[in-house]
């Protein structure tokens, strides 16, 4: 019975005969192995049995597990340094299968006649060290030697890492976790691989190819160093290190057979865990004849059953007992590649990976992470009778550590930070297009090139893709402030709004593309349902939930229903997605920017209406956009000409043509992703003096005449726009000129939706109130009229609504409508002047 | 020729043969690929090579060159296996080098699993189905090649029968396969292919094959990839030649397995829904060893497959696009009468059918004619018979009735199935190039579930920007595709399309379904084999636009804004470009004409006018 995952390495060292056990191991319920807390040192790993009852130590079943400590000490070859005694005093070791069975690793003395004439190693380690282990050339002294000077010196200034929050960088990293770890008790260490390469790069060679020799070794360093400093310190076990980051971060596509049994990260997401499975790791047998119990560790799989009780010499004596045996947990994961990282026309790869002891069930399907671990093959037998084996190798990881790269989201600590790795070359040439002075313009050509001119509402969804900088107010009480921009776009059908939403959602990597029609409101935020399999309640999160860090693309706002849009007002300004459903009550992050396109209620735009009343949404909404932009079909024949142009150029241009002309889609992206995460721009003093005179002279404008025009919204809204621009830029300050492109979109897009098609003026007030000042005034006319009339007429308890209506109309010079009447008589209803019962109107 | 009966036969003799010769160094793989690229190359050769389409499994030879035209449907996880192994004999104890490339199982032996000269390598697995909706004819002319052609890879000892009494005799034999092959070697040997419609013992067995359309049939096929695998994508259609392995062993193993499993958990990271996707027995899904594949860019059996540089191409293609305009009238009479005497509706078919996308300029896919004949008799079996007529043009079709069941219940859009670790098909997972017929006079009164809703939307997408989103459960990918699709309907299509044809009837026949069959026997089989001839050729044209008659056609729209811009607009010049493109290569013309430009305005005003007067009668209607 070969069990895969220990039995992986290819070139086997020593020849075991496989003896397959005797029984099954598996018919065992796995117990619960937690070892002991505090109290109960110093021994803790002892098999199940005495959890239960751990107060009562003195039972006779605990002399077992004291003596089972003393046998494997005295068994085990002592000669191997593998083993030999660390400083742990109380504290067991525990073994990781996650490494497979090292211990038998023997050793090579490199000066007597290698038995393998693995000449390649020798040549090169005669002068230095004599011991290597087998197969490698890892000195197991001078490799711990390295490591815990590393340990002891490494710092890193300029850590950015989040684990590292509260360390002081100035210090040696990990001796701060080294203590971290006295305090807290967790007994794993973490280590970049990254930090290893920096500070001694021949001990990451090793360890990146040697890692079932390497870690172990660095495992009693650690453990040398850790009790030396805390000689009273507790643990569970003994501290364990993992790996991570190792440099080789690869694809799934990428991994080779040259990857085998060596350390490799690779990032995708998990798509399917298995049940716990328990995996013996030492089997424990006891003589029938004279009760001698002798245990036996799992070797790559297998259990090398005594033939011969060494007590009384009886052959086939020896009986497996199963709980006594050692198991360890272990898990199945289905790993599948990232979709970002796939060619396309590809199907997504798939890998098996296995999570030992306390990493089960640390991820759950559908989480994105990064794996480190160590690569392995297992050939395939046939049947252990047929000498015919199938030649293909089962391939899985032994996982090392974990990390998920989705859980920043989830605490909404920090911007993305997606690794996404940009080569240096690729930075350099992205700095060399930053440098350009045209690069908005290049950029926003760049943005959906089939689609023809429209150049400022490119310009506008460039910078809703670059969005603005994230700022955290939450001490001052009001929390994170926006920084992504939401736009609008509303305009005659067939004016290709749905292109432009469709090629945003292929670019961005987290975008999501809904249409208002087929969505309900629990589509787009989150949704409570029972899992088929678990029974348990999951939240299934929507559209605006997913495209949390992303943009969320809604065609048809207008067709959406009034109950699926009101979701959006908490999304679009707060940001968060607040849910209450079946005893679940969670507020989700939804940092998206929303990129929205409606069409006229006429379905043709009507000029002589003004925004609100062209597209019927409610103004709460509309003044919840950054950006409002129309986009009609300019009638005029300068533009039919361009347009025909581009049209029938696209027709029969070539690929490559149009490649010389535009950028391509693969550079924008990695711009924008890029200045996303790497740019962060502030404001400087200029700039905000630039803000603030804009935010004063649009309030000016309308104040001159009685109006507002603009709202702090509108302020917010420059500012998240200018910062835009500098990202756009790479620039780390905002300046005039940001402040400047700002102003001039927010004012193309503001005389295109909120221009009073009565007067001709911008009026914001179109937009925040649903209602332009003159309609406003007009309305307070309308009623003054009114009332002046009724007084006219002298104390008249009632009136006749047709006859009020007639003599209005009579009365006035402009033209009133029965609306207009009505709402004029609503106002003096409100105003307590009269009240309407059916056909009649009476005074108060 | 006896070195035929070498690399044909015995494939594994010649890599052995190679491998034995230069061990040292990688140089022999290279070698054996050139070897069998050259010897395919002989004209005619392809055609000796037996055809896993035609020929039934057990009636090929295990580890002989075999031939698969199919289509890729699922890729599989790379798999490493022994490339150089050593095996040591035990009576000896001699050890030998062995190649493992092109083979599933080792060789005999014990194998030494700590050589130090075995070499693990790579390679991929695709699984590969038919061309999903190959027509009848298409696999009628292939397996009559088939035939013709003397192959040598069965036991020379066969005799002559009458047709009819081999084809009873297959079903026979075919049963028999089902239950056990061996008692196959005691059967007749013959180079008869199944007749594809009665073989129900195929699809007898349990196993779902998983082909995109139901009642699809054919071997499905587990394609070994040894190099260049990142250049094939899902949907390819490919002709792959490679040793044909049904190596019992690979059969037992999934027993084994299974059984295996019971004892030890650990030993199965595969579920039993995925070993029998991914390991199925070996005489229902056979390996191929990939050695040579040739991407297709067509499956018209007529054509030469590769437009090659191949003097013998080049000739046909010259003869076939000298005649293509009377081809091009005379198949205009056929449809002309097909669509009861609309003569505007044949043009429009026929444009239909050569249209395919040739470039997408970002998301926009370029090309793409999505036709929407309205107005067609609901009652009759009309559109039935119409999609048969296609069917008998184009080498690949599918017909889907959206009646609501259909939409409710079929399954468009693949799915990745995570237990079995495969991606279940769907009926929108189809090759380049096919022809989707979209019914809906079936449409009926009801409510769609959420099935449909998602099925409709699939078919909106697709429609509009030829891709389907595949549902990989976590998130979607996104596939582009480059399927016609013709929407037949009473009113306007519920559908998007590009263009919108009304039938107008010229003719009423009384009895319609008498006529169009008497309409499609007047068409002899020698004429249906140039009209297909003039789809696929027309199709595959280049095209350009001259200067000049850019800025003619600029000049033309510009005026024709002017008088009223409502009439014309962005989108409507899109279309228009589409119509003279496709009108132009209809005629074998590769670039432009002002002729063209004009024939297609007229076209389109007649088109529109046609659909506004149906308007009109509509809105009339109380």
């Amino acid at each position: 019975m070969s069990s895969p995952s220990s039995s992986a390495r290819k070139r086997a060292r020593s020849s075991n005969p496989p003896t397959p056990a005797s029984e099954d191991p598996l018919s065992l319920s796995p117990r619960p192995r937690e070892p002991s807390t505090g109290e109960l040192q110093p021994m803790p790993t002892s098999p199940g049995t005495d959890m239960q009852s751990p107060a009562i130590q003195d039972t006779s079943l605990f002399s077992s597990p004291v003596a089972r400590r003393s046998v494997p000490q005295s068994e085990v070859d002592m000669s191997s340094p593998l083993i030999y005694d660390t400083p742990s005093r109380g504290t067991p070791a525990r073994q990781r299968p996650d490494l497979g069975s090292v211990r038998k690793a023997p050793q090579v003395d490199l000066n007597s006649e290698p038995p393998s004439g693995d000449a390649t190693v020798a040549s090169e380690q005669t002068a230095g060290q004599r011991l290597v282990i087998w197969g490698t050339d890892v000195n197991v002294g001078t490799c711990k030697e390295k490591f815990q000077r590393f340990l002891q010196r490494f710092i890193d200034p300029s850590s950015r890492e989040d684990e590292n929050a509260c360390l002081d960088l100035n210090e040696p990293l990990y001796m701060q976790k080294l203590d971290e770890i006295s305090v807290v008790g967790d007994p794993v260490l973490n280590v970049n691989c990254g930090h290893i390469q920096t500070f001694d790069a021949d001990l990451y060679r090793q360890l990146i190819c040697y890692p079932q020799e390497v870690i172990p070794t660095f495992d009693m360093a650690v453990n040398e160093l850790f009790f030396d400093r805390y000689p009273d310190s507790v643990l569970e076990h003994q501290i364990q290190v993992r790996p991570y980051n190792a440099l080789k971060t690869r694809n799934m596509r990428s991994l080779n057979p040259e990857d085998i049994d060596q350390l490799i990260t690779i990032s995708g997401m998990v798509i399917r865990t298995s049940q716990l499975i328990p995996e013996m790791q030492e089997a424990f047998f006891r003589c029938q004849v004279c009760a001698f119990s002798t245990r036996v560790e799992v070797d790559r799989g297998r259990i090398a059953e005594p033939a011969v009780c060494r007590n009384c010499n009886t052959t086939h004596s020896m009986a497996l007992v199963h709980n006594r045996s050692v198991f360890s947990d272990k898990q199945m994961i289905k790993l599948q590649e990232s979709p970002e990282d796939m060619p396309a026309g590809q199907t997504p790869h798939t890998t098996v990976v296995y999570a030992h002891n306390d990493l089960v069930d640390k991820v759950q399907p559908g989480d994105r992470v990064n794996i480190t671990g160590i690569y392995r093959a297992a050939p395939m037998r046939v049947n252990p009778r047929q000498s015919q084996v199938k030649s293909v190798y089962k391939t899985h990881i032994d996982a090392i550590h974990f990390r998920k790269t989705d859980e920043r989201r989830l605490h909404g600590l920090e911007e993305e930070n997606e690794q996404k790795l940009f080569t240096e070359e690729r930075v350099s040439m992205l700095k060399e297009l930053a440098a350009k002075p045209d690069v908005y313009d290049r950029l926003s050509s760049a943005l959906a090139p089939s689609i023809y001119e429209h150049e400022d509402i490119k310009k506008g969804i460039l910078l809703q893709l670059f969005g603005g900088t994230r700022k955290d107010f939450s001490q001052t009480g009001r929390g994170n402030f926006r920084a992504e921009i939401n736009i609008l776009l509303c305009g005659d059908p067939g004016t290709s709004k749905s292109q432009l939403l469709q090629y945003v959602y292929n670019l961005v990597p987290r975008g999501q593309y809904t249409s208002g029609k087929g969505s309900s409101a629990v589509g787009l935020t989150a949704y409570v349902m029972k899992d088929p399999e678990t029974r348990q309640l999951v939240l299934q999160t929507g559209a605006l939930v997913l495209s949390d860090n992303g943009i969320c693309c809604i065609d048809e706002f207008d067709k959406m229903s009034d109950s699926t849009r009101s979701v959006l007002h908490e999304v679009m300004e707060q940001q968060t997605l607040s849910i209450a459903k079946a005893g679940i009550i969670c507020q989700l992050n939804a940092r998206t920017s929303i990129l929205a396109a409606a069409n006229p209620v006429e379905s043709q735009w009507n000029p002589k209406k003004t925004t609100i009343e062209n597209i019927q949404l409610p103004h709460t909404l509309l003044s919840r956009f950054d950006l409002i932009f129309l986009m009609l079909d300019p009638q005029d024949e300068a533009y039919d000409r361009r347009l025909a142009h581009h049209l029938v150029s696209l027709y029969y241009q070539s690929e490559d043509q149009v490649e010389e002309e535009y950028l391509d889609m693969a550079v924008l992206k990695d711009y924008i992703a890029y200045a996303r995460t790497y740019i962060n721009p502030r404001l400087c003093e200029e700039a905000s003096q630039a803000l603030i005179e804009a935010y004063v002279d649009m309030r000016k404008i309308g104040s001159g005449r009685g109006m507002v025009s603009a709202y702090p919204r509108q302020l917010e809204s420059l500012i998240r726009l200018a910062e835009a621009h500098a990202k756009v830029r790479f620039s780390d300050k905002v300046e005039t000129i940001d402040v400047e492109e700002a102003k001039r979109l927010h004012r193309e897009a503001l005389k295109q939706s909120a221009t009073d098609p009565r007067t001709g003026f911008v009026d914001i007030s179109i937009l925040t109130t649903g209602m332009s000042a003159t309609a406003r005034k007009r309305k307070e006319e309308v009623a003054q009229a009114l009332k002046k009339l009724i007084q006219s007429k002298g104390k008249m308890p009632a009136m006749k609504y047709q006859q009020l209506f007639d003599d209005l109309r009579g009365q006035s010079e402009a033209a009133i409508t029965k609306d207009m009447f009505d709402e004029a008589l609503r106002a003096l209803t409100d105003e307590d002047y009269l009240t309407v019962t059916g056909k009649t109107v009476r005074l108060l | 020729m006896p070195s035929v009966q070498d690399w044909i036969n015995n494939p594994l003799g010649v890599v052995d043969g190679a491998f034995a010769q230069n061990n040292s160094g990688a140089e022999w793989e290279k070698k054996v690929v050139e070897y069998f690229k050259e010897k395919l190359k002989v004209n005619g050769a392809q055609s000796w090579v037996p055809s896993l389409n035609d020929v039934p499994l057990h009636y090929l030879k295990p580890n002989s060159l075999v031939k698969f035209r199919c289509m890729i449907q699922d890729m599989f996880d790379p798999e490493f296996f022994m490339g150089v192994y050593e095996t040591v004999d035990s009576s000896t104890n001699s050890k030998v080098l062995r190649c493992g490339k092109y083979k599933d199982v080792t060789d005999c032996g014990q194998v030494d699993f700590n050589s130090r000269n075995a070499v693990t390598s790579e390679r991929q697995t695709f699984y590969c189905v038919p061309i999903p909706g190959e027509s009848q004819w298409v696999k009628e002319i292939s397996f009559h090649q088939a035939r013709v052609v003397p192959s040598t890879s069965y036991t020379p000892n066969r005799h002559k029968r009458s047709y009819e009494e081999d084809d009873e005799m297959d079903t026979q034999a075919q049963c028999h396969c089902a239950n056990s092959h061996r008692n196959v070697e005691s059967k007749r040997l013959e180079t008869e292919a199944p007749s594809q419609n009665n073989s129900p013992s195929r699809c007898s067995s349990n196993l779902d094959l998983n082909f995109p359309l139901p009642g699809e049939q054919g071997p499905a096929c587990l394609v070994k990839v040894y190099e260049g695998w990142d250049g094939f994508k899902l949907n390819d259609m490919l002709e792959v030649f490679g040793i044909l392995s049904v190596d019992p062993a690979l059969s037992l193993m999934a027993d084994d397995k299974e059984a295996s499993s019971l004892l030890d958990p650990t030993e199965s990271m595969e579920t039993v829904e995925e070993q029998r996707a991914h390991s199925p027995p070996a005489s229902l899904v056979p390996r191929i060893h990939m050695l040579y594949a040739q991407p297709l860019k067509h499956n018209n059996p007529l054509l030469p497959s590769a437009v090659s540089e191949d003097k013998g191409a080049c000739r046909f293609l010259s003869g076939v696009l000298s005649e293509l305009t009377s081809v091009r009238s005379e198949l205009l009479t056929y449809l002309t009468h097909i669509f009861l005497g609309d003569s505007l509706a044949a043009e429009y078919l026929i444009l239909h059918l050569i249209s395919s996308v040739y470039a997408r300029r970002d998301v926009l896919p370029l090309g793409k004619f999505t036709l929407n004949v309205s107005g067609c008799p609901h009652s009759s079996p009309y559109t039935d018979q119409l999609y048969q007529i296609i069917q008998q043009l184009v080498p690949s079709s599918y017909q889907i009735c959206m009646s609501l069941h259909n939409m409710n219940n079929q399954r468009m859009v693949p799915r990745k199935d995570y237990t079995a670790n495969r991606l279940v098909s769907g009926t929108l997972q189809l090759a380049s190039n096919t022809s989707l017929f979209l019914d809906e006079t079936q449409l009926e009164q009801g409510q769609l579930d959420a099935t449909g809703v998602r099925n409709i939307t699939a078919l909106g997408n697709l429609i509009s920007w030829q891709k389907v989103d595949y549902d990989f459960n976590y998130h979607q990918m996104e596939f582009p595709c480059n399927i016609n699709v013709l929407i037949v309907s009473e009113g306007r299509s519920l559908l998007p399309s590009d263009c919108q044809v009304h039938l107008r009837p010229a003719l009423s026949p009384p009895n319609l379904e008498e006529y169009l069959k008497t309409v499609q026997l007047a068409q002899a089989s020698s004429q249906l084999n140039k009209y297909r001839v003039y789809f696929t050729v027309a199709r595959s044209l280049d095209y350009n636009i001259s200067d000049q008659i850019t800025k003619a056609v600029e000049e033309d729209f510009v005026e024709m804004r002017k008088d009223d811009p409502q009439s014309v607009s962005a989108e409507d010049l899109h279309r228009m470009l589409i119509v003279a493109r496709l009108l132009s290569l209809s005629y074998g013309q590769t670039s432009l004409s002002r002729e063209n430009w004009i024939k297609a305005k007229q076209m389109e005003m007649m088109r529109i006018s046609r659909t506004q007067q149906q308007k009109c009668v509509n809105g009339n209607e109380p």
